[in-house]
């Protein structure tokens, strides 16, 4: 037995190296035409030498190992405490989702212009979350297209002020409804597809969308994108030095103060603020309406789901749009927030982060996503010397989440009634 | 005459690419065929095949070798052997210990394993592309008496060979070794066979061993066609192969070889007659029309949900 461990371990320690010297310790270079390897630092090495020495220890006395951590007394004080009365827990979270949004409130005012510029980026990614959070947490659809969505959106608002000058709080809801009816049309014929292969298909969409965008140049722009779109304003009152528009007064001349760059990037966070606070609530509400009851059940037994009368296509299709529109609601905010929109930020590599939000946050759980939208977005700028491994580390989290904690960080714990044990 | 040689230019192009795509979609159609996952990592595996492989050719020439045939065989077995490990391991780390939980759940995995792979190339190796040198030059030029001369270069033929060698070896394999019967018996029932006494874990962890080393030879043959490589270089490669897979039937070996082919040619004719930007729209266009029409693909079984 001990033999073959051993063999086992030197054998995964041969793989260790096997799968990274060549890659990490041999460099290639491109001089000119002419291509050379160099050689790595020597503490690339030693790491490397570590990891395979780690992996053979490791492997060997795996089986102490397990049983050393099994003895230990467990650490998380929580474990074993009962689970929190329903209504309790409902309380604390509506609480605690309460206290976020006043704190969110006075944010702004207390900090520098780049952290409410970031902090607008965070709603938007939140908004973003809720929706796919929808589709994926709660109706279990997996969705690797979703940036489309989100693109829709965006070009809506960028194309139509473009052609016709419309203004944001035209475009807002013109964006949201034009991408829940491509939602609509795209989910009409592929949700009857099994899970894993309606995910491609989503994909699959979604490069198309994006390959369009990049390469219908006369309407898009292609790779240049859109410039110019106009910012949101408050009744009429720009935010700019001078007005651009005819009929339209600027809002430090309105109110006789004096001009500032940062009333524009303060009042776009609160729009984003306000709408992420919608979407939320809307959200909140379906999810305890019958339909949302309806997306739980089909995700949880299809066919079960169906004999109790529900229309899978209907259930689905509402999950599916629903999140849709809320995407389009987030791009239209985006182009507004940016000024400048182009297919590059509409990659799948963005689908891929918000769909690791939901899955961090814990499926389904709304106060999960959020806290998990504000960790990815702002985590990477705080540790600025990481942020080139922030995708390396989304990527490592992602697949450890799922071998150990695939429900999320904050799962959501369903209503549930246990019969009473009989005296 | 003129139109009939860029027609045919298109063919060879298409036949090209195709069969280099059913190589990659072999390993996605063996890991679904037995476990019923997607394996979405798969194309960062033939990515890696493709940056193992230029290393080792790279290596080989700095140290003043040059004959062609010994540079390729070593870079290939460089490849496969970087490739099947790492095929292994992510097996072991990412997919083992999720299998058989709710479908979603490995899926989610896989991708971000896909990420992980992406990332880690990146940051060994940087972003930018990196020329593969082009070791097999020249090739049959035909001509009309026209303008255009319809080429068919010894890469292309190179390409054609292996891929045909390939095929017949893991076709034997399959057919006629004790791990393809195994291999077999476990994909048309895992439970079963495990009950028989078939250590269906290492069969598994064979599969993929099997599939990452077919697409470690595809990403060097590749990699010299197209001439550079990129950490991104599988991500749509990945994708074609899958769609390659689902055509022909997923689970089916012959599937994807004859979807491989027919998205390849499918491919070119779009380039050559419409536009090359939009072939990556025909072939995803494709995949979707085939997963609803038609979704156990040309070859496929059709799969009964049991109650």
């Amino acid at each position: 037995m001990t033999a073959n461990n051993y063999r086992h371990a030197l054998f995964c320690a041969v793989v260790t190296l096997i799968i990274s010297f060549p890659i990490l310790g041999l460099n290639l270079e491109a001089k000119g035409v002419k291509i050379t390897l160099t050689g790595a630092q020597t503490s690339t090495y030693i790491a490397i030498a570590l990891a395979a020495v780690a992996v053979f220890v490791f492997q060997a006395f795996r089986d102490s190992f397990m049983g050393v951590l099994g003895k230990l007394p467990n650490l998380n004080p929580l474990a074993g405490r009962e689970p929190m009365e329903q209504s309790k827990r409902v309380k604390l979270e509506s609480w605690i989702l309460t206290g976020i949004v006043v704190f969110a409130l006075f944010w702004p005012f207390l900090v520098s212009r780049g952290s409410v510029d970031l902090a607008t980026l965070v709603l938007i990614y939140i908004m973003l979350a809720l929706g796919l959070n929808v589709v994926v947490g709660l109706a279990g659809l997996l969705d690797l297209g979703y940036v489309a969505f989100y693109a829709v959106g965006a070009y809506t608002f960028a194309l139509l002020s473009q052609y016709t000058g419309i203004s944001f709080w035209m475009a807002l809801p013109i964006g949201a409804l034009l991408a829940g009816v491509t939602g609509m049309i795209l989910g009409f014929p592929v949700l009857r597809l099994r899970g894993d292969y309606l995910a491609i298909v989503t994909l699959g969409f979604g490069e198309i969308i994006r390959i369009l965008l990049n390469n219908w140049t006369s309407l898009t722009g292609g790779p240049n994108g859109i410039g110019g779109i106009p910012e949101p304003t408050l009744f009429g009152m720009e935010f700019g030095r001078r007005v651009k528009e005819e009929g339209n007064t600027s809002f430090h001349e309105t109110f006789g103060i004096a001009y500032s760059g940062e009333h524009k990037v303060i009042f776009l966070y609160l729009i984003a603020l306000v709408l992420a606070v919608i979407t939320a609530l809307i959200i909140r509400r379906f999810m305890r309406m019958p339909v949302g009851r309806a997306w739980e059940a089909l995700r949880e037994d299809e066919i079960a789901a169906r004999s109790l009368g529900l229309s899978r296509t209907a259930v689905k299709l509402s999950a599916f749009t629903i999140g849709a529109f809320f995407a389009g609601f987030a791009g239209t905010v985006f182009a507004s927030k940016q000024g400048f929109i182009s297919p590059e930020s509409f990659v799948f590599l963005e689908s891929a982060i918000i769909l690791a939000i939901v899955v961090l946050g814990g499926m389904g759980s709304q106060l999960g996503v959020i806290l998990a939208a504000i960790a990815v977005t702002i985590l990477p700028e705080l540790a600025r010397e990481f942020s080139e491994y922030r995708m390396l580390i989304f990527g490592a989290a992602m697949v450890l989440m799922m071998v150990w904690r695939p429900q999320g960080l904050l799962p959501v714990r369903r209503i549930q009634i246990t019969l009473k044990k009989q005296e | 005459m003129q139109d009939l040689l860029y027609f045919s230019q298109q063919l060879i192009n298409g036949l090209t690419i195709g069969s280099a795509y059913a190589l990659i979609a072999i390993g996605y159609t063996m890991v679904y065929g037995i476990i019923g996952m997607i394996n979405f990592a798969h194309g960062e595996i033939y990515m890696i095949g493709a940056y193992t492989a230029l290393i080792a050719i790279t290596g080989l020439t700095a140290l003043g070798i040059a004959w062609l045939p010994l540079i390729l065989i070593v870079a290939l077995l460089c490849a496969m052997l970087v490739s099947s490990s790492m095929g292994w391991a992510v097996e072991r780390i990412a997919y083992r210990p999720v299998r058989g939980r709710h479908r979603l759940i490995p899926l989610i995995s896989a991708i971000g394993m896909s990420i992980f792979l992406q990332n880690y190339v990146h940051l060994a190796q940087g972003s930018r592309n990196v020329g593969f040198p082009a070791l097999i030059e020249g090739g049959f030029n035909f001509s009309a008496d026209g303008a255009f001369e319809m080429s068919l270069s010894y890469m292309q033929i190179t390409i054609f060979v292996t891929t045909l060698v390939c095929m017949t070896a893991l076709s034997l394999f399959i057919s006629r070794s004790r791990t393809g019967r195994a291999c077999r018996a476990v994909s048309q029932d895992l439970g079963m066979a495990s009950l028989l006494g078939i250590d269906t874990n290492r069969i598994i962890s064979a599969t993929f061993i099997i599939g990452a080393a077919l697409a470690a030879v595809a990403g060097l043959l590749l990699g010299m066609y197209y001439g550079s490589v990129d950490p991104l270089f599988g991500f749509i490669a990945g994708l074609k192969a899958f769609t390659a897979a689902v055509l022909g039937g997923i689970g089916s070996i012959p599937g994807a070889m004859l979807g491989g082919l027919i998205l390849g040619v499918s491919e070119s004719m779009t380039s050559g007659y419409l536009s090359g930007e939009y072939k990556d729209v025909v072939s995803f266009g494709l995949l979707i029309l085939i997963l609803l029409f038609k979704p156990t693909g040309l070859l496929g079984k059709p799969e009964v949900e049991k109650i």
